[in-house]
Order: C-alpha cells, then structure tokens, then sequence
C-alpha cells in the first residue's frame, strides 16, 4: 500500500505495475483528477493528511477486496491539466476494484485535509466546499438496523 | 490546561497566524467552547470564527464534532470544509 502526499508530478503507469505484482490480482482500477480551468495552489494539513488517507484505505478493505492500491495526492502550485490526485486499486475481480477506487476518491473529497486556492484573472479565491461531494460521500453510508 | 491550535486556509489567512500555544481557562473543555473562546478576541477572530461559519475540528489530527473534549497537550484545529481531490 503506497500513500503519498507530495509535490512532484507522478506517473500511472509505475503506480499501476508497483501494486500489480501479486498473482492473485485480476483486476486494477484506477482514477486521476486533473487540474481543471485555472492554476491554483493547494494546501493541507501535514500529518493529518496522511493519517485521514490511511483511515480512508482502511475502511474500503473493510468492505472490499484489495489486494493492493495506490493513493497520490499533490499540493502546492499547479496549472491547468496537471495531475492532483492518483487513487488506484488492484483485486481480484473487477467488482471491487472500482468500488472501492470511487469510495476511496469520494471519501478523500470530505474527510482528507486540502485546501484549494484558485488564482483567476480577478485574483485569488478559496474554493468552496460543495453540498454534492458530501453526497457522494454520503451513498456510502449503510442505513443501520 | 495548554493546547496547540493550528490554522489552516482562509482562517488561517484572516487570523494572519497558522498556529499558536494557548493556556486555557477552566471550563474551556470542547471544541465549541474553544471556539467561542477565542471568538471572544473580537476582530478577526470574531469573523473568522463566527458562529454562523460553516467549520471543521480536528484534534490530535481526527476530524471531531464540536461537542467533542479536548484536554492538555492536545493539538486542536480548526479550518473550512475540505476541497482536496
């Protein structure tokens, strides 16, 4: 399991064969987020950030299958259509590897501490939260009985 | 009782400061008090921590509810939802 909070630019297809190397894996998914508009910086809180991402990959082995994944986040300056953020996710089958690769990503939206800071032609701006990243989050969570 | 608060973002931009020690006052014993405790600074602090701000805690580095205790030594902080991914 490889977690990494860093500002260097990485690479799919090294992160993809590092979690690969297990015969019992069939199946790898993968997601990247890319910088989208306008450059902006990107803050977070060191140490929390990392233990927030762990907390997240331990809750999806809880409820699926993984063998192996791979969880990169940047921060600091970045411009449009650079990389943010890599999550991949090697299994067995399909089924969970993206199941728990859009839980992972969806999680790391409301719990992992980052902040962006959006740089327009008006100045700076810190990006709001939005309700629907907590419903994303949220259609994971299963009703109680 | 001393605790360490960190800032992060646009609190920590309008408080001008990222972190501070702080000795507190009995009763201070939860993040909402905390808060309303450091609101009571007035100015910045006032507004960047006021009450109808939407906010997070953290202590000792786990997002917490305001109604969750703090106690000496810990690291407390307080910033706006999250935008990472």
């Amino acid at each position: 399991m490889r977690i990494s909070v860093q500002t260097e630019d990485f690479d799919l297809g090294a992160e993809v064969r590092a979690i690969s190397g297990n015969p019992k894996i069939g199946a790898v998914a993968s997601f990247i987020g890319l910088v989208r508009d306008v450059a902006m910086t990107l803050e977070h809180y060191p140490g929390m950030t990392e233990r927030a991402i762990a907390k997240i990959v331990d809750e999806a082995k809880a409820r699926w299958q993984v063998i192996d994944c791979a969880v990169i986040h940047r921060y600091g300056a970045l411009l449009p259509n650079d990389q943010i953020v890599l999550v991949a996710v090697a299994s067995g089958h399909r089924g969970d590897a993206f199941a728990a690769c859009e839980f992972i990503m969806d999680y790391l939206k409301t719990r992992a501490p980052f902040w962006k800071k959006e740089q327009t032609e008006d100045g700076t701006r810190w990006v709001e939260a939005k309700d629907s990243d907590d419903e994303a989050a949220g259609r994971w969570t299963v009703p109680r009985r | 009782m001393k605790v360490r608060i960190l800032y992060f973002a646009s609190v920590r931009e309008k408080l001008g400061r990222d972190s501070e020690e702080i000795d507190l006052p009995a009763g201070v014993a939860s993040i909402a008090a905390l808060r309303a405790h450091l609101r009571a600074r007035g100015g910045a602090w006032a507004d960047a921590l006021a009450e109808a701000k939407l906010l997070r805690a953290a202590v000792n580095q786990d997002m917490v509810p305001p109604a969750a205790a703090i106690k000496a030594g810990d690291e407390v902080a307080f910033f706006p939802p999250v935008t990472g991914g």
